[in-house]
């Protein structure tokens, strides 16, 4: 740790407080003081945590798990900006110190019509999976596969699945978009297995499916302004969203 | 209690071939007859809950997450073994057999282990032809790297991010069978209770931790694929919600719990910065590729800028004590070694509690385009947390605890002494000895799931001849009853402290006495210590909010109830394994140059704990291990 010479900072929150689906929710106000500028955004929220359990008041729920950057389950939108903002980084790995003594910091969950708040800061991203199970994978069965090196793969090929296949799931994409769109999230996945020989033989089925699944869930278009590669934790291209519909135009003219 | 291995007979390497001849199957109109809960969708869940779905099996598959998607195997960086000799360097599955039973310093099974390192292979093909973007070089082949504890390149890759791919292929083949209908995916629920009903496993009791429902699942067979038990300590690279709930539950229910004490610590990971502290995370061991760690020579060095201290003055440590595997010695040893260091008052950073990984000489050599292409995302998420540049200072890092090899016990076919229950992946004790490999949890997963308990799961179905049970059998009301009279207990307790006050109480207690050394001493002391703070966690704690809605501290008040039942088993088991033993150090136990100590002669066995009731302390079984291949021999690195 470079030194620990900062000054603990004093903050007021503002979180938003839901006890259930069907209540109302309101935004309230928090003072918490001695927040440490190596602290994790979330490692900060442990300490508000500890600090209304103490006055007697339930904790603010909110998801997370892996709390490196890689599970997608934390999901806060922070002063406005999924994730608050910072290139490449989860509410996760967002560090106190990119915050100042007195400041305000407004907290609140992911937004969007297919993304129900079940309480305070944690929604129902459910929807993404079923994306998923509409036509996200490569239709093999356990065993009887040929030998991985039989079917060279030209590296670049790989490397740009690679880049779309780096998609946590965390929805931050929909939450971003003023349309609460899921093209970002759906795309990366037709492009990660768009890119691969294997991924071939279901390549316009695929795609078709994965979108009458998202519009069924309540995802708006996309609003082509790239909100959402600007949110995007992994830093994921607008330009799968292009992919996605070349192919589904392709798609739809081979009558797939 | 019987603890029969039912390790086929006949010479090691037809083992497992034989035993898939001779297991009795079922026939295809017949498997849809069956239905089995898989606890857990990480890499052995997922792997199997698809694989049996794809069979014909009716499958409920749960987890603790809002997706299947987030199983703490996500987060797995480095990579994952198989035995394709791809590189043409002398791989074989009988090296990388070898290597797994000596990197576990002959504490594990021979015919379980052989068994993964021969399945190995067919993983990488499997995950290939699911689309896993495995990393490839310029010709388009598959790329390896090096991992600890071999001399050969055989770990398979995707960036730093192997876990995420592989689990995302097994979640994808999931997602598949869900759509199918054959699959009833249940996430956000968590498992509380096992049920047994006339001495087999035939559900399980859940809470849904959305709207707090208790609920029973009645099944044919039972699948714990839920992982390992690090955050006993507290501090650990586990995710958060990462818990030993399930596999106690079944312990008391009475499957065995083998090897407890057997745990990682994982020699590179960012140091603890402060109390708030509220997780440690890993740097791949992959790193220990390119990185040189080391420490300063002389104590007057340690504030200094590292780059100013001459070659000279630094102690590369591991490449001065272990010529032979130097940066890539297995991680038990490593982590020993690190904290010898640092114990001399060498160590670097706060407290003195960290070593330097040092790259400048891999960025000298190959330049900064290659090692950021080899690590990036692992260099970024250094600078992310420390806000310090590895690119520009050597990191620092210090060990952590990291993995469970220990888990309840099963049999060759992945059965506990009760029958039906299964278990897989890390909740198992099976493949890893003392110490796991680099890369060998990816691959033990993935083999369970994937190659090995669709076989086994037949045989034990075709051959259980169990009535059908439901929900309404007393057993599940039972269960029931138990699991909301547990939670109905934590709500009722009026003090002031939370669970993760207590939480991190008990980590703390159980890494200075029980992490990466522990003597007799310290840990009887703990005996004493664990069941006090026990008895304080059932009187001071309080949990505000109810029990029929979402309730974070009701969660990890349950999990932490848990944690403190069983500390103590494992520390009965460190107490008892009077060796040392790969992750199991006792410094009672050591050569001359601070090396493990083995006692063959008393404990080659797995140590097999048998519940015994409330406040009984449990009974010991052993399963003598024996070894028809391999001379047993000391473990050598040097
Ligand atoms: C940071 C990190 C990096 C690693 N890197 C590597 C690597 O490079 N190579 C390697 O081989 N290994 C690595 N490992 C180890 C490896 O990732 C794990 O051992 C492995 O992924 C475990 O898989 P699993 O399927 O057994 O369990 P997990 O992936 O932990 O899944 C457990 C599942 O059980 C569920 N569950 C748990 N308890 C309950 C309950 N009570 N009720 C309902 N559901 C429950 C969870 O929801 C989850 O779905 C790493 C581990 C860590 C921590
Ligand atoms: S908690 Fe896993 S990505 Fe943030």
């Amino acid at each position: 740790m470079s030194a620990h010479n900062e000054k603990p900072m004093k903050l007021k929150l503002h979180v938003w407080r839901q006890r259930s689906p069907q209540q109302p929710g309101e935004m309230k106000e928090y003072a918490l003081d001695n927040v440490d500028a190596h602290m994790s955004f979330l490692e900060m929220m442990d300490v508000l945590n500890e600090q209304l359990a103490n006055n007697g008041e339930e904790p603010v729920a909110f998801d997370h798990d892996c709390r490196e950057g890689i599970c997608g389950m934390c999901s806060m939108v922070i002063n406005g900006q999924p994730h608050g903002g910072h290139k490449g980084v989860t509410t996760c790995q967002l560090h106190m110190r990119h915050f100042s003594d007195g400041d305000d910091i407004y907290v609140e969950p992911w937004r969007a019509k297919a993304f129900p708040v079940l309480r305070d800061l944690v929604v129902d991203r459910s929807s993404l999976d079923r994306i998923i199970q509409a036509g996200g994978y490569v239709s093999v069965n356990t065993g009887g596969t040929p030998d991985a090196n039989a079917l060279p793969i030209p590296k670049t090929e790989a490397d740009q699945a690679m880049d779309a296949a780096a998609c946590i799931g965390c929805g931050a994409c929909v939450a971003a978009c003023k349309n609460s769109s899921a093209m970002l999230f759906m795309s990366a996945k037709v492009s990660h297995l768009g890119h691969l020989p294997q991924g071939q033989a279901e390549r316009y089925s695929r795609v078709k499916a994965m979108v009458q699944q998202m519009d069924a869930e309540g995802f708006g278009n996309c609003s082509n302004l790239s909100q959402c590669e600007a949110a995007c934790p992994k830093e994921i291209s607008s330009k799968v969203i292009a992919e996605l519909n070349r192919d589904f135009l392709k798609g739809s003219w081979r009558g797939e | 209690m019987k603890l029969d291995s039912k390790i086929p007979s006949g010479p090691l390497a037809n083992k497992w071939s034989k035993h898939k001849q001779e297991s009795m199957l079922v026939n295809p109109a017949n498997k849809r007859k069956f239905r089995v809960i898989v606890v857990g969708t990480g890499l052995a869940g997922s792997s199997a809950a698809a694989s049996l779905s794809e069979l014909g099996y009716n499958v409920d598959a749960f987890c603790f997450q809002d997706s299947p998607r987030r199983a703490h195997s996500i987060a797995a960086q480095g990579g994952i073994n198989a035995a394709k000799n791809y590189q043409n360097d002398g791989d074989s599955v009988h090296r990388l057999f070898y290597d797994t039973i000596k990197g576990g310093d002959f504490r594990a099974r021979e015919a379980n282990v052989h068994r993964l390192a021969e399945v190995s292979t067919s993983i990488i093909d499997q995950c290939t032809a699911q689309g896993v973007p495995f990393a490839r070089d310029y010709g388009g082949l598959l790329s390896n790297r090096s991992f600890g504890g071999a001399q050969v390149s055989r770990t398979f890759y995707a960036r730093g991010q192997t876990g995420q791919q592989l689990l995302i292929g097994a979640y994808q083949a999931l997602s598949r069978q869900i759509y199918s209908g054959n699959v009833n995916m249940h996430a956000r629920h968590e498992m509380l209770e096992l049920v047994v009903v006339d001495g087999h496993a035939r559900g399980i009791v859940t809470r849904n931790l959305v709207d707090g429902r208790i609920e029973a699942f009645a099944a044919d067979a039972v699948v714990l694929a839920t992982g390992g038990y690090g955050n006993v300590f507290y501090l650990s690279t586990n995710a958060k919600g990462c818990n030993v709930t399930a596999n106690i539950r079944a312990f008391r229910k009475g499957a065995a719990f083998a090897n407890p004490c057997y745990t990682q610590i994982h020699p590179t990971c960012i140091p603890v910065s402060g109390d708030y502290q509220s997780k440690l995370t890993l740097m791949s061991e992959s790193l220990r590729n390119d990185g040189r760690v080391w420490v300063p020579k002389k104590k007057e060095d340690l504030s200094k800028n590292p780059a100013s201290i001459a070659e000279a003055d630094r102690d590369y440590y591991l490449e001065r004590k272990y010529p032979s595997y130097g940066n890539l010695c297995p991680r038990d040893i490593a982590s020993r070694a690190a904290k010898q260091v640092c114990d001399e008052g060498r160590g670097i950073g706060p407290a003195g509690r960290g070593v330097y990984l040092d790259f400048a000489d891999a960025i000298s050599r190959f330049g900064k385009k290659v090692i950021a292409e080899r690590y990036g995302n692992l260099f970024d998420m250094y600078a992310t947390i420390t806000g310090e540049d590895p690119y520009e200072v050597p990191m620092r890092i210090y060990p952590a605890v990291h993995y469970s090899m220990g888990g309840l016990w099963v049999d060759y076919n992945l059965m506990s002494n009760l029958p039906g229950l299964h278990v897989i992946g890390e909740a198992n004790f099976s493949d890893h000895g003392a110490n796991r490999l680099g890369a060998s949890a990816l691959m033990q997963g993935l083999a369970d799931g994937y190659f090995v308990l669709p076989y086994t799961i037949g045989h034990y179905l075709a051959t259980a001849k169990q009535p059908k049970v439901s929900t309404e059998h007393p057993e599940f009301k039972k269960a029931l009853a138990d699991a909301e009279a547990r939670l109905k207990k934590l709500l009722s307790l009026k003090g002031k402290r939370t669970p993760d006050s207590f939480h991190r109480e008990l980590g703390l207690l159980m890494w200075n006495k029980c992490g990466m050394a522990r003597n007799a001493r310290g840990l009887k002391e703990l005996l004493q210590e664990i069941p006090a703070l026990r008895e304080r966690f059932w009187r001071e704690l309080v949990i505000r909010g109810d029990a029929a809605s979402m309730n974070v501290d009701l969660e990890k008040a349950g999990r932490v109830a848990d944690f403190m039942e069983f500390s103590e088993l494992l520390v009965r088991d460190a107490l008892d394994r009077d060796e040392s033993c790969g992750g199991h150090f006792r410094e009672e136990h050591q050569t001359e140059e601070g090396e493990a100590k083995r006692n063959d002669a008393e404990f080659l066995h797995v140590s097999a704990w048998e519940y015994q009731g409330e406040g009984q302390a449990p009974l010991r079984h052993k399963e003598p291990l024996n070894y028809e291949e391999i001379k047993l021999q000391t473990r050598s690195y040097k």
